[in-house]
């Protein structure tokens, strides 16, 4: 039992989990911020694998790590481009548009990684760039905590950025009104087209920087599907973290460490199915809905589209 | 009559026009690749449709395809956003490979057939009763709940086959294999399996119980207007109930058909993701039944012809992902440019402006793509 | 705000405005001038094309054709802040406040321009002082969704008056959610208002709300301008003369025809109604209560009783608990306590379907959202509260002509305009929707009926049709309870009035002459003092 603590494990588990958590943390991060908007990305999953496979390109191609991140931003955001013109601009249903870009996602970045690396299969190395000197020198959790790169803690100071800005600005306002009633929003002479798409935008960025990290941080090279479920898990992040934006980190790392305990445990020599420990924090949500759910609150204006002067 | 031809070769071109738009936009990106796609569309053609044992893989592969679009179109007329299918489908898959070979052992091939299907639909509806309570009761969102139970419904079906359903040979962890001729029987010296007749049964059911019946005109209220159907006395957590269980039983169905149909045995981590690829054909049908049936079968020859197209021209299969995600894409915009056509009638009175538009009546604006709106956050249905 | 002296030219002109809709011509070539310290009244009937022209003048829509004038400048209001820069600020019908967000928040929505920090401390002082100007009740820091109706339309107006240099004030019905202590605290702030120089539009389709709180007023019929009254000739005139002119204005050659349905609007009082024989109690509510929730008004020990061929009405400001009431009464909640009694038949625990069968009716205010199911046509409407009832559907199947014939008897009947029973009840007008309604909820044999709101938005004939049939209805042996925001219509229809306020029933008058002035009272009034209001969650 004391195998539990010891170094190796806590090492394992805490860095495997660091690196399942923080694309989960990024992409959840923007998608509160869409929702809150009023914009449902179901293909959260496709923009992270857009930047994923982007940064991998770059990166691989110009050596700098720094480039591949900018570079998944730039990918993701893309993606969420064509969700902001079809479905914020053109009204059309977010469920079906999103499905489409995780599909064309999925399939794109398959078979151009097929067509470019299939052979070769590159991988990129450990990340040098991004690690922050000094901090890992701590023992026992400096190697597992602060061996991480700036990414990391960007991501958590982010969090609460957001929840900063959603509270106390002025475009948090908007943002909230855009999701809960746009043509308060309208009303006011907040353009609620430019508002969704710049929240549908940030989504799109965030989750693509997710993705870019899952591939030069944590894969170090790509593979097709390489979010497998992230997408999905982190909108459920999102819509369990109601709007307050910190709670995404609990999420994240809730999520990111049952992603990870098997194989940490496997490290030292205890040997359970990944499954039982993936399904966990499901069957946990779950179980809490089912006790506690009086009503689970989501934004009332999510996924639908505004038309001025329909009801 | 004539203005009927008239109105079904509008909604037929409708939906071809998506899907030209689509082969067009792959086949410059085939191209892009350096693969001609000329070949590559005749491959899967030829492959999928024309070669005989082609067109009967094809058939094949569409029986799994038309349950799941039978149980997601009950599910989303009602509103309800039922988006674990996967899980769905591998309880149903898992639990057929499972028990099937004992019972084949027990009770011999037909007792064995029904009694494996009959289990993977109750497993299949009852995997969607806590997303339906917690909606139908409480209002919390479904996509949430059922992405959440098909993920632990993966875990479940993998952890079946891992552990007590794993067979003794060696290998990777699967299942015992149902011999091949114990499974569906075969239709009139094809090679298709009776899995088909089933599907196709299933979405014929399913179109005259949503169109035809009081109980799918309910769950059509419900999923139009949660208000509206208070107001009519309906029970919306009933029928919330009734809409997912239905759905998950078809879909749980599938998993059953394509292990009795296909595989036979359940390899671990088995997971086609038909869900997924299924949603699109059913929106791009209109939640139509008869025109989902259609698709199915056009989405199975682009996919069995598409796969030996690939192989062909040397590269991954997935490129049929793309296809179909543009497809839905084009739908999309397509149906969008016609929507605003109808829009342009300003000075036409209602009632005339209402004859000039496709019957159908989606025509009013609104409603792009599937007639349904929901809204996610705002209906409590049952918390009123 | 300016201290422009009123002499000097109009502030805002508006010439030839056309504006077409799929069908309809929402305004033709409609002509307006605002002037400050001005109340211009925009008179007309429901669907005159008031709203239309509100949008236009608040950038919601834009023009087909015509110009705007703002100080003898032209303009184009291309936005919603477009208009605001220019210092217009409007209060919408609808209101449009963010529930979720605090008042503070709402008023703060877009009102940088930016989108950097909110400066918490210099709105609240902005919120203090118009909280001084308007008299308000209420903290900066309430939710808005838990604010009563009329809390929710000051802030609306705070909101609109929320950027300093505010020149033109919008107001869309604003007295549609006021009581009569309400409406003359408005026509106090209307003069506050005024006297800063502010140009206020009041749009109203109430002539006698024109002729007090307007010193010009424009009127508008079926989407043009058919005349107006500058401040001479409003001055010197008497109400009734003015009346006249204006019913003229509004309704033209119909003015006559529709005399009786003109009178209550033009002039509210008792009608000399024909009285009706009274038969036994046959709806009664006792003591009933519901929680208050998001969105519900809870309601604590309401009692009343209906006889039959009697009609009763219940006033109040919309949102008292009128709609949980009627809620509770057809079976679409369950109450906490109290019973519902139909010819003394204890129906609480019966489902609508069931309490439908024995003839307990409910007509919904919401017509289009609850009443019908737009995107059916109007054959399933007509029996969507008897789906699976035979004849319409044998073993669960529909039979269509069944259902058709059905149908086809309430449109002729009810003489619903639409072309054909097969038509989507979405493309029909708003009277015709609540004439098939009506329709449904008479078929079969009615025995009581709770009709919410069941004129509004109708145009006067429509209106005029829907009260007659209740009339007619009660004639015949029918419990009728009509609910109504319109004090009017209710002294014009009923035989007894309650009212309701804050979730309670405050009092019960008998319908004479002179009646209104006791029902505005018994609006503010509270049932038992010390009882905990429900409406105040």
């Amino acid at each position: 039992m004391s195998d539990l603590l010891s170094q190796d494990f806590l090492t394992a588990l805490i860095a495997g989990g660091l690196v399942a958590a923080v694309p989960l943390l990024y992409a959840s991060l923007g998608e509160l911020v869409a929702e809150q908007a009023g914009v449902l990305n179901v293909g959260l999953g496709g923009y992270m694998l857009l930047g994923a496979f982007l940064a991998f390109v770059i990166t691989y191609n110009t050596g700098s790590e720094w480039l591949g991140m900018l570079a998944g931003i730039v990918a993701g955001a893309a993606g969420a481009l064509v969700m902001a013109v079809l479905c914020v601009r053109m009204n059309l249903d977010q469920i079906v548009i999103g499905i489409a870009i995780l599909l064309v996602a999925e399939g794109a970045t398959s078979l151009l990684h097929g067509a470019a690396y299939a052979e070769s299969r590159p991988s990129l190395g450990s990340p040098s760039e991004l690690a922050i000197p000094g901090l890992k020198e701590i023992p026992i959790l400096g190697e597992s905590l602060f061996s991480q790169n700036a990414i990391v803690y960007i991501g958590i100071a982010l969090a609460f950025v957001v929840g900063w800005v959603l509270k106390r600005t002025s475009a948090g306002l908007s943002i909230r009104a855009a999701g809960e009633r746009p043509e308060a929003l309208d009303a006011a002479g907040v353009s609620v087209t430019a508002t969704r798409t710049w929240a549908t935008l940030c989504a799109g960025g965030l989750a693509g920087l997710g993705g870019a990290y899952l591939v030069i941080v944590g894969a170090g090279s790509f593979t097709p599907f390489i979010t497998q479920g992230s997408g999905f898990i982190a909108i459920v992040i999102a819509m369990l973290s109601r709007g307050r934006a910190p709670w995404t980190i609990v999420g994240a790392v809730l999520f990111g460490l049952s992603l990870s305990v098997a194989t940490a445990l496997q490290l030292i020599g205890v040997n359970i199915q990944t499954d039982y420990v993936q399904m966990l924090p499901f069957v946990v949500v779950i179980v809490v809905l089912v006790l506690f759910a009086r009503r689970s609150y989501l934004p009332s204006a999510l996924a639908l589209p505004y038309v001025r002067g329909e009801k | 009559m004539r203005a009927r031809v008239v109105a079904i070769g509008k909604s037929t071109l409708i939906a071809v026009v998506p899907i030209v738009l689509a082969l067009v936009v792959m086949g410059i990106l085939l191209a892009a690749l350096g693969r001609d796609p000329f070949t590559f569309y005749a491959d899967m053609f030829q492959r999928g449709l024309f070669e005989w044992q082609g067109f009967q893989e094809s058939i094949i592969r569409s029986a799994p395809l038309l349950l799941i679009a039978a149980g997601l179109i009950v599910a989303f007329r009602a509103s309800l956003w039922n988006l674990g299918g996967d899980g769905q489908f591998l309880l149903g898959a898992a639990l057929t490979a499972g028990l099937a070979p004992s019972l084949l052992d027990a009770l011999g091939v037909w007792p064995m057939l029904l009694i494996t299907m009959a289990i993977a639909m109750l497993v299949g509806g009852a995997w969607t009763i806590i997303p339906a309570v917690l909606r139908g009761r409480y209002g919390v969102n479904e996509i949430i709940t059922t992405l959440m139970m098909s993920f632990i419904g993966i875990g479940v079906a993998n952890v079946l086959v891992k552990g007590p359903f794993r067979t003794d040979v060696g290998g990777v962890a699967r299942t015992d294999v149902v011999p091949f001729d114990e499974r569906f029987p075969l239709l009139f010296g094809t090679r298709i399996h009776l899995g088909f007749v089933i599907g196709l049964i299933a979405i014929l059911a399913v179109h005259v119980l949503m169109t035809r019946t009081s109980l799918g005109l309910r769950m059509r209220i419900l999923g139009a207007s949660p208000r509206a159907a208070l107001h009519a006395g309906l029970n919306p957590l009933r029928l919330t109930v009734i809409a997912f269980v239905l759905s998950g039983a078809l879909i749980g169905l599938s998993g059953s058909v394509e292990i009795l149909g296909v595989q036979g045995s359940f390899r671990a981590d088995f997971n086609p993701a038909y869900g997924l690829l299924v949603i699109p054909l059913v929106f791009l049908a209109r939640l139509n039944a008869i025109g989902s049936l259609a698709l199915v079968i056009v989405f199975s020859v682009i996919q069995i012809g598409g796969e030996s197209a690939a192989r062909e021209a040397d590269v991954t299969s997935d490129v049929l992902l793309v296809l179909v995600g543009l497809m839905l894409l084009f739908m999309a915009v397509v149906e969008y440019l016609r929507v605003r056509r109808g829009l342009g009638m300003a000075f036409v009175p209602p009632e005339v402006a209402d004859r000039l538009r496709p019957p159908g009546g989606e025509g009013g604006g609104g409603a792009q793509a599937g007639e349904p709106r929901p809204a996610l956050g705002a209906e409590k249905a049952g918390s009123r | 705000m300016t201290s422009d002296p009123t002499s000097a030219g109009p502030l805002l002109e508006l010439h030839g405005i056309t504006k077409a809709f799929p069908g309809v011509l929402a305004n033709d070539r409609v002509d307006l001038e605002l002037r400050a310290g001005e109340v211009h009244a925009l008179l007309g009937e429901n669907g005159a094309g008031k709203s239309t022209l509100i949008s236009i003048l608040s950038g919601m829509y834009r023009p087909d054709a015509g110009e705007i004038r703002f100080q003898g400048r032209e303009v184009e209001i291309d936005s919603p802040r477009a208009a605001i820069e220019l210092g217009i600020g409007t209060v919408y019908q609808h209101l449009t406040l963010v529930p979720t967000l605090s008042v503070l928040e709402n008023l703060m929505l877009g009102s940088h321009g930016g989108t950097g920090r909110l400066d918490l401390a210099s709105a609240n002082d902005r919120f203090a002082e118009l909280a001084r100007l308007l008299g308000v009740d209420f903290a900066s820091g309430a939710r808005a969704g838990a604010l009563a109706l009329g809390q929710q339309q000051q802030v609306e107006i705070m909101k609109a008056l929320w950027r300093q240099g505010s020149r033109v004030l919008i107001l869309d019905e604003p007295t549609s959610m006021l009581t009569p202590q309400g409406y003359e605290e408005l026509r106090r702030e209307l003069e506050h208002l005024k006297d800063g120089g502010l140009a206020v539009v009041l749009i109203t389709h109430k002539l006698h709300e024109a002729i007090e709180l307007g010193d010009r007023v424009t009127v508008l019929r079926a989407g043009r301008k058919v005349g107006s009254l500058a401040p001479d000739d409003l001055r010197g005139r008497s109400e009734s003369e003015l009346s006249a002119r204006i019913v003229e204005m509004m309704f033209g050659e119909q003015a006559a025809e529709l005399a009786d349905a003109v009178e209550v609007e033009a002039a509210p009082a008792a009608r000399e109604s024909p009285r009706r024989e009274l038969g036994a109690v046959a709806l009664r509510v006792r003591d009933l209560a519901l929680d208050a929730d998001d969105g519900v008004v809870g309601l604590s020990g309401v009692g009343l009783e209906v006889r039959a061929g009697e009609i009763v009405g219940i006033a109040g400001v919309d949102g008292n608990g009128q709609r949980e009431l009627a809620e509770l009464i057809a079976g679409q909640r369950r109450p906490r306590r109290g019973e519902v009694l139909l010819f003394d038949e204890d129906v609480t625990r019966l489902g609508v379907r069931e309490r439908e069968a024995r003839g307990l009716r409910y007509v919904t205010d919401d017509r289009l959202g609850e009443g019908t199911v737009g995107d059916l046509d109007v054959a399933m409407n007509a029996v969507l509260k008897r789906i699976g009832r035979a004849p319409f559907w044998r073993g669960g199947t529909e039979r269509r002509e069944e259902i058709d014939r059905f149908a086809e008897g309430l449109v002729d009947r009810f003489d619903v305009r639409t072309p054909s029973v097969q038509t989507r009840i979405a493309t029909l007008s708003g009277g015709n929707v609540q004439k098939l309604l009506l329709a449904r909820e008479f078929a079969g044999e009615p025995r009581a009926v709770v009709f919410n709101k069941p004129t509004h938005g109708l145009d006067v004939r429509t209106a005029e049709f829907v009260r007659e049939q209740i009339r007619e209805a009660a004639g015949a042996g029918l419990a009728a309870l009509v609910i109504s925001t319109e004090i009017e219509e209710l002294v014009d229809l009923c035989d007894r009035i309650a009212v309701m306020s804050r979730g309670e029933v405050t009092g019960e008058v008998e319908n004479s002459p002179g009646v209104e002035e006791r029902i505005g009272a018994l609006m503010v009034a509270r049932a038992g003092a010390g009882v905990p209001a429900g409406s105040a969650s």
